[in-house]
């Protein structure tokens, strides 16, 4: 088989479009690099859908950390700690657990011009599963990030702002919320850069991989099952992922731009990468 | 133990549960979190030797050995930890076994790496195939203790370096200035000084590693993920303690056993930071001087 019917039969193996049946012995390097590459789709998936919900999350997070209102604030503290303070491992296995002990129903959402059909048993699929655990996991993680610059934001921004007489909801986006993210950005771009680390843990815990429809690692460990030589695919997966890392750090560096953009130059602080966060 | 739980089917109640709790899968169960926590007591200073020696190597004035120390402490950065989890052990014990096999077969004609199999001569497999089964247990663990302190190790070294450059360039000069040579500087000024910059790096590293730990069970060890997975799968009328699918259970008593882990782990680095900063050239160690006074 050529390396272009291969990319046909498997460029989209990992949502369940081409050959029906994985590759059974003669690996070519092709072969792999494209069954690999598929997998990607799963963890830019997951990646991207869990930062873009669990940023939202993390600002009201953040925001009920640092409230006065004990009713907020222990909540959130506590949401913080549950997921920071647990291996994702285990709170992967104990969602799915949770999920598959949920009655299975099935439900219809009517939104007046579509209809929409809901099962329960989706939430034991990794796509809906899985996503809802990353998603509340990054939520934590940036919350903890938010509210460390929420707290660091100059007191005279706010005094400056009441001065104007803005009342707190103005204050909060026009003034607290700018700052507070251009302070958190360096952390939550590492955030990020180990979020889409860490989706590679889905399909090795409770999550099975439908018709052997899974991420990145789950096609590199069946290649490396199979061949007993952990030294093409494992690789593979490694290029695939430092190739993210690095369009991450240029995407969020961008953003990181605009939100400095009005500062003078010497005072933009660079991003370092540097080490995580722990997951 | 207890003679009355001979006969599960009889009991219920309180004392069905204890009885069902020191079976002898839940002892293998206890002693697991043994297992845990004894790798975190070998991997943690092995990471920290493997970082220490990568930091000195990415400082050192040889370059291959400066390259090679900058290309290990970089290997994590882009690459997730979980892909090194699962090609180390492999690459390691084959690795192993074909240098093995080199010294001690040397006039084998034939290919390691036949097709889809890795063979080497049968005096060099490790652990041999006549060991008993617990070699295997320890070659296997250990396996995953040295992949481990390589991946963690390349974290420290990161951290460790950062510090090292976070030594205050003041304190390099006036050593310089009272006639230290390299050594000297070394040992008296920027070892003792380091290791307040980099404990924060560490302390983050000990909570990263110890939420690694679940990862054994990927390895093949039998770890408390293992047990949880296997004992609280639904156990049928053959079984003498029928159960349904408790997994739920156990992975939340996994749950309360890492959060506990976390806030003790909280707690001691917090008191051990405070502790390094006293007397530190930094604001931390100057308002606890000051506070002395």
């Amino acid at each position: 088989m050529s390396c272009l019917a291969t990319i046909q039969a498997y460029g989209l193996r990992s949502i369940g479009i081409g050959e029906r049946l994985l590759p059974k012995s003669d690996f070519t390097l092709c072969e792999q690099i494209v069954l690999i590459g598929s997998g990607m789709i799963w963890n830019v998936y997951f990646g991207v859908l869990a930062l873009a919900l669990g940023f939202w999350l993390a600002i009201a997070v953040a925001v009920g950390k640092n409230s006065n209102n004990p009713l907020v604030r222990i909540p959130a503290s506590w949401f913080i700690f549950l997921f920071r303070g647990s291996p994702l491992f285990i709170q992967f296995f104990l969602a799915y657990q949770l999920f598959v002990l949920m009655p299975k129903v099935g439900l219809s959402f009517d939104l007046g011009f579509i209809e929409i059909a809901a099962e329960t048993r989706w939430f034991t699929r990794a796509w809906l599963g899985a996503l809802i655990v990353l998603f509340l996991n990054t939520a934590a993680y940036t919350g903890e990030i938010f509210h460390g610059a929420l707290r660091a934001v100059p007191v005279g921004d706010v005094e400056a702002a009441a001065a104007y007489g803005m009342n707190s909801w103005q204050t909060f986006w026009r003034v607290v919320w700018p700052t507070m993210l251009r302070l958190a950005w360096p952390s939550y771009t590492n955030e990020a850069i180990f979020l889409f680390h860490a989706t590679t843990l889905v399909f090795f815990t409770g999550f099975p991989a439908w018709r052997q429809s899974g991420d990145a690692l789950y096609y590199a460990s069946y290649f490396a099952d199979k061949t007993f030589n952990p030294f093409i695919a494992y690789p593979i997966v490694a290029g695939y992922f430092i190739l993210l890392t690095l369009g991450i750090i240029g995407l969020w560096g961008v953003i990181e731009r605009y939100l400095n953009r009005h500062l003078p130059r010497e005072q933009r602080r660079r991003t370092r990468i540097r080490l995580p966060l722990m997951r | 133990m207890f003679g009355r739980c001979e006969d599960p089917s009889s009991l219920d109640g309180a004392v069905w549960l204890l009885c069902y709790l020191t079976t002898p899968t839940h002892q293998s169960f206890y002693l697991a979190f043994g297992t845990v926590l004894l790798l975190l007591a070998i991997t943690a200073p092995l990471s920290l030797l493997f970082g220490f020696g990568g930091a000195l190597a990415s400082r050192s004035t040889i370059a291959p050995l400066r390259w090679f120390g900058r290309g290990y402490i970089a290997m994590v950065r882009g690459v997730p930890e979980i892909v090194f989890f699962m090609f180390g052990p492999i690459a390691l014990d084959q690795a192993f076994e074909y240098l093995r096999h080199r010294a001690i077969c040397p006039d084998w004609s034939e290919p390691v790496r036949r097709g889809n199999d890795f063979v080497v001569c049968t005096a060099a497999k490790l652990p041999l195939n006549a060991d008993p089964q617990w070699m295997h247990e320890i070659y296997g663990f250990a396996l995953a203790i040295l992949s481990f302190a390589i991946v963690y190790g390349a974290f420290c070294g990161n951290t460790i370096r950062g510090a090292f450059d976070a030594v205050p360039k003041a304190q390099i000069e006036t050593a310089r200035a009272f006639g230290m040579n390299q050594r000297q500087l070394f040992w008296r000024i920027l070892l003792p000084q380091m290791w307040i910059f980099a404990l924060p790096g560490l302390s983050n590293i000990w909570m990263i590693l110890t939420k690694a730990t679940p990862l054994l069970f990927l390895l093949g060890v039998e770890d408390i993920v293992y047990w949880a997975r296997e004992l609280g799968s639904a156990k049928t009328r053959a079984y003498s303690f029928p159960h349904p699918n408790w997994q739920l259970w156990y992975f939340l008593a996994l749950l309360a056993f890492y959060l506990g882990l976390t806030r003790v782990s909280e707690i001691v680095l917090v008191r051990l930071n405070r502790r390094l900063s006293h007397g530190q050239a930094t604001l931390a160690g100057a308002s606890r001087t000051a506070a002395c006074r």
